[in-house]
């Protein structure tokens, strides 16, 4: 037990932290809560109480079960893109660490996670543009018709998966090579000796050692993905007099019941929603990390 | 051979294909990846009639400053670049000032109030942003700090992952004996922290600054609702909502990204290490 004085100081220095907390996290958070539980329209005086009726109606909410279901497809898309990318990329720069290139690979894969994201999604939007857009043109040398690619409802929801892997693979590459240097080498001169080639021994070694941080980058980048939103709002908004395809997502969804139609209760119902999923994703990660017996 | 060696690439391999294949390889995936930002830069510099060539130009034929000079004179761009790196140095302040106190408290003082407190820390950790920006948007209103960088910085004041990040590193690298023999020679508490405790812990104060920095400059959703009016946009928000407000042609959008971008490039190519470090501590939970 700490010495009264001790303690007092502790907690003086940690009372304006904590203050904070409690204004801009903890209290916001219970107020998300609350305002689920409750009809609040701007016009609206009074807040009733009315139980779980927006959760009820969200379920029969065409335009936010197409959120819901193009926000999922987004972030596993993601993690199905980066985590086996990032894992091979990260063990061939780890291989190469030594090379004098070596800084030069790990700069370029991690730049697009540092570059502000409305520029870089500009230059996206552009690769991507149906009319003057160098993918086009490039299927074109292969004799494939050019395609629509911010206009067509699936196509979009591909090439918001394809702009948010661009961002998160440099964040993945890190990490994975971080866990490949604290994998204990005795394991691969085993490897070695049992003649495994490379590709086993990353296979069968570095894999399975990985599998808590494979874990995390996974659940990190689910996270992140549930919470798309500026990507797809800068691919769709208009240049050059052609809007693109708005693919609804969560929280575009939760912005436009807030702020265009003013229903704060219903918007925080969806805020709720997506803290369910976040929990329940970390539920998941904790669980199989103590199952697998994994060094969390 | 030594165990603490560092493990697959330690002796000089000779001359291999394989590796010379593995490099090949990588340099094209890294030019593929800095292809769309290059791609974006060779844009700014078209000509409008330029932007409509079909095949696209890889790079500009006749390169032009003029989108630069029109973008800089039609439009507040140094004005959102200005807010933006005002909130984005606010928050650094503000992150780095109470994560390292909040984390050298919660690594070295052991008490059930703490281990409570530190709990609660990283519980919040776990809720994203978009979760509680609404509630969080009223209070800002009811500030009547609306359209300011005041209310931007509200949604950027603490960063737990900040907190989590000083307090491993304290608890890793500086010995308790220290901090006792400080306080066996009459030190108080507040000059230990500010003393001893916040020399050794520069290292990781200066990743966390960078992120931190990076990650306000970055923000989009939070300003995007905070701020409505032009001259309070950051550049992100002003950004987008510009290619939305009107027809133009890609080639100033490509010229104000790039100005946008070019700052924010360099600073990571200088800060690397650290910043690189300070994403890396995120995977070491321990």
């Amino acid at each position: 037990m700490l010495r009264r004085r001790l303690l007092v100081f502790a907690l003086l220095a940690l009372l304006p932290t904590l203050a904070v907390y409690a204004w801009v996290r903890i209290v916001p958070i219970g107020e998300v809560i609350w305002l689920s539980l409750h009809r609040w329209n701007l016009m609206s005086r009074n807040k009733p109480f009315i139980g779980l009726d927006n959760f009820v109606e969200l379920t029969r909410d065409p335009l936010f079960l197409d959120a819901i279901v193009n926000t999922t497809v987004i972030a596993f898309g993601v993690v199905a893109v980066t985590v086996p990318l990032g894992l091979i990329l990260a063990a061939l720069i780890y291989h190469r660490t030594r090379a004098r290139l070596a800084g030069f690979y790990e700069t370029a894969v991690f730049l697009p996670h540092v570059v502000s994201l409305v520029p870089a999604a500009m230059a996206w939007k552009w690769i991507f543009d149906a009319r003057l857009g160098p993918l086009n043109a490039a299927l074109g040398w292969f004799g494939i018709e050019p395609q629509s690619w911010l206009f067509d409802p699936v196509l979009a929801v591909v090439c918001i998966i394809v702009l948010c892997s661009w961002q998160t693979l440099g964040f993945a590459v890190v990490i994975f090579i971080v866990g490949m240097k604290n994998v204990p080498h005795v394991l691969y001169e085993a490897a070695r000796l049992d003649g495994a080639t490379a590709i086993q021994a990353f296979r069968h070694v570095t894999v399975p050692m990985l599998r808590p941080i494979v874990l995390y980058v996974s659940v990190v980048t689910l996270v992140s993905g549930f919470n798309v939103y500026a990507q797809g709002f800068v691919m769709a908004s208009d240049t050059q007099g052609a809007p693109g395809r708005l693919v609804r997502v969560l929280v575009l969804d939760m912005l436009e019941n807030a702020f265009r139609n003013y229903r704060f209760g219903y918007a925080a119902a969806e805020a709720v929603v997506l803290l369910l999923v976040v929990l329940g994703l970390t539920l998941i990660q904790f669980g199989l990390l103590r199952e697998k017996g994994g060094r969390s | 051979m030594s165990d603490d060696a560092p493990p697959l690439p330690r002796q000089r391999e000779p001359f291999s294909l394989t590796n010379l294949a593995i490099d090949a390889l990588l340099i094209v995936v890294a030019l593929l990846m800095l292809l769309p930002l290059i791609l974006l830069i060779g844009n700014a510099f078209k000509t409008p009639q330029e932007m409509l060539a079909w095949p696209p130009n890889f790079l500009p034929q006749n390169p032009t400053g003029e989108n630069f000079r029109a973008v800089l004179a039609d439009t507040p761009l140094l004005r959102w670049l200005f807010n933006s790196l005002v909130f984005a140095l606010l928050s650094t302040a503000a992150i780095v000032a109470t994560s390292a106190l909040a984390g050298y408290v919660l690594a070295k003082f052991t008490s059930r109030i703490l281990d409570v407190i530190f709990v609660v820390i990283l519980a919040t950790a776990i809720v994203p942003f978009e979760v509680y920006m609404i509630p969080l948007y009223f209070q800002v209103q009811k500030l009547g700090l609306l359209n300011s960088i005041w209310g931007l910085l509200i949604g950027y004041l603490v960063m737990s992952f900040g907190i989590f990040l000083i307090r491993q590193n304290v608890k890793a690298s500086i010995p308790d004996e220290l901090i006792e023999a400080a306080r066996i020679d009459g030190a108080n508490e507040a000059w230990i922290f500010v003393r001893i405790i916040l020399p050794l812990i520069r290292g990781p104060i200066g990743a966390l600054a960078v992120l931190a920095f990076f990650q306000a400059w970055t923000a989009f959703t939070w300003p995007l609702i905070v701020s409505t009016t032009t001259e309070s946009y950051t550049v992100e928000v002003g950004l987008a909502l510009f290619q939305t407000g009107f027809t133009i042609d890609l080639g100033r959008l490509s010229a104000a990204s790039a100005l946008v971008l070019i700052p924010s490039v360099t600073v990571f190519v200088f800060l690397r290490r650290s910043f690189v470090q300070g994403v890396a501590s995120s995977g070491l939970k321990d």
